[in-house]
């Protein structure tokens, strides 16, 4: 029962992330919508590493749930998340279609799970 | 306001609703896994819903969650998140000159629903058509993605409480990430970007503090600038 109530019960931490989160990223979201007229055009040095943060970001993101390093190369590579992230990789280099992606992904994984490795 | 005014209100709304559509295809798998993650990590349906509302930007919440559900500091969620969302100030400073010319409030209002997907329609609308009403066909397009995604949010929360854990239905979030990251790769220094950033993640990935994705980004920046100086 007492497990059951915490699940329910919120956690402070959840909604201070979420209110932070939320203003940084609305001040993120206004920062030049609301100065513009006040300065010309963006710096460039401002602008310059904003054109890497989405490859950047997204590659740090995904790599590390799809790599875990292991003591041998065969362990690594014979992984079915990074087996299923090849195959959901080459869809989306193809189609460049979430849909598609998530699709080959997680079929690849309950067919690697289920059948092949099971 | 006339019933002319009405009229006009009506078309480049609707044009704006009408063109984001498509989209909407990649928003709604994204708005589902948004709600599955967030109950995965032991968040309950209104917190998965403020965060949606709060927040309302899919990567960061995504990171957001990952990081609450392994009990990383709140620094770390957070700096993680703002990361993640600095892309925006892009946006933000290519748009800006449309709104100009509109009410402090108006573009205080405009701002909270600036998304990659509105941002990219918007701005492509505007160059080809200067008749349009701007922030009324932006209100089309950013508006019904608002929608979309709150209630993808909500459908994911109920559907990913029923489903067993040995499907790895929060597999799909990584999935997700790479059909953004592909297209984003597209030439030299974004592509080293990528790749560094990817393999400083990896190896950075029992850093302490969960600082590993902070780390790797980092990191993916630095390479993609490196690259470009060099290539020039």
């Amino acid at each position: 029962m007492i497990a059951g109530l915490d699940a329910v019960v919120s956690d402070p931490r959840v909604w201070a992330a979420i209110v932070v989160i939320g203003a940084f990223t609305y001040g993120i979201r206004l920062s030049f919508i609301h100065l513009f007229g006040r300065i010309d055009a963006v710096p460039p040095r401002v602008k310059r590493p904003l054109r890497y943060v989405p490859p950047a970001v997204l590659a740090a993101l995904v790599l590390p749930d799809l790599v875990t390093v292991r003591p041998s190369v065969a362990a690594t590579l014979l992984d079915e998340r990074l087996l299923a992230g090849v195959v959901a990789g080459a869809v989306a280099w193809r189609t460049e279609n979430v849909f598609a992606t998530i699709g080959a992904g997680m079929g690849a994984l309950w067919l690697l799970r289920f059948v092949l490795l099971a | 306001m006339t019933r002319t005014d009405g009229d006009v209100l009506h078309e480049d709304l609707a044009a704006g609703v009408r063109d984001v559509t498509p989209l909407m295809l990649g928003i709604v798998p994204f708005a589902l896994v948004a709600g599955i993650a967030a109950v995965d990590a032991g968040l309950t349906l209104a917190e998965a819903v403020g965060l949606s509302v709060i927040v309302f930007a899919g990567a960061s919440q995504l990171a957001a969650i990952d990081l609450l559900g392994s009990n990383a500091p709140l620094a770390v969620v957070i700096g993680t998140a703002v990361v993640i969302n600095l892309r925006m100030m892009m946006y933000s400073a290519s748009i800006a000159p449309y709104f100009a010319d509109y009410a402090r409030r108006t573009r205080a209002g405009l701002a909270y629903l600036l998304t990659d997907q509105a941002y990219a329609l918007s701005i492509a609308e505007y160059e080809r058509n200067e008749d349009r009403s701007r922030w009324r066909y932006y209100l089309g397009a950013a508006a019904s993605l608002w929608i979309v995604w709150q209630i993808g949010t909500v459908v994911g929360v109920v559907v990913g409480a029923g489903v067993p854990d040995a499907w790895g239905l929060t597999f799909a979030v990584p999935l997700v990430f790479l059909a953004l990251l592909v297209p984003a790769m597209k030439d030299r220094p974004t592509t080293a970007a990528g790749i560094v950033g990817g393999a400083v993640a990896v190896v950075a990935a029992g850093l302490p503090l969960n600082l590993g994705l902070l780390v790797g980004a980092l990191f993916g920046i630095a390479a993609g600038m490196a690259t470009e100086v060099t290539a020039t």
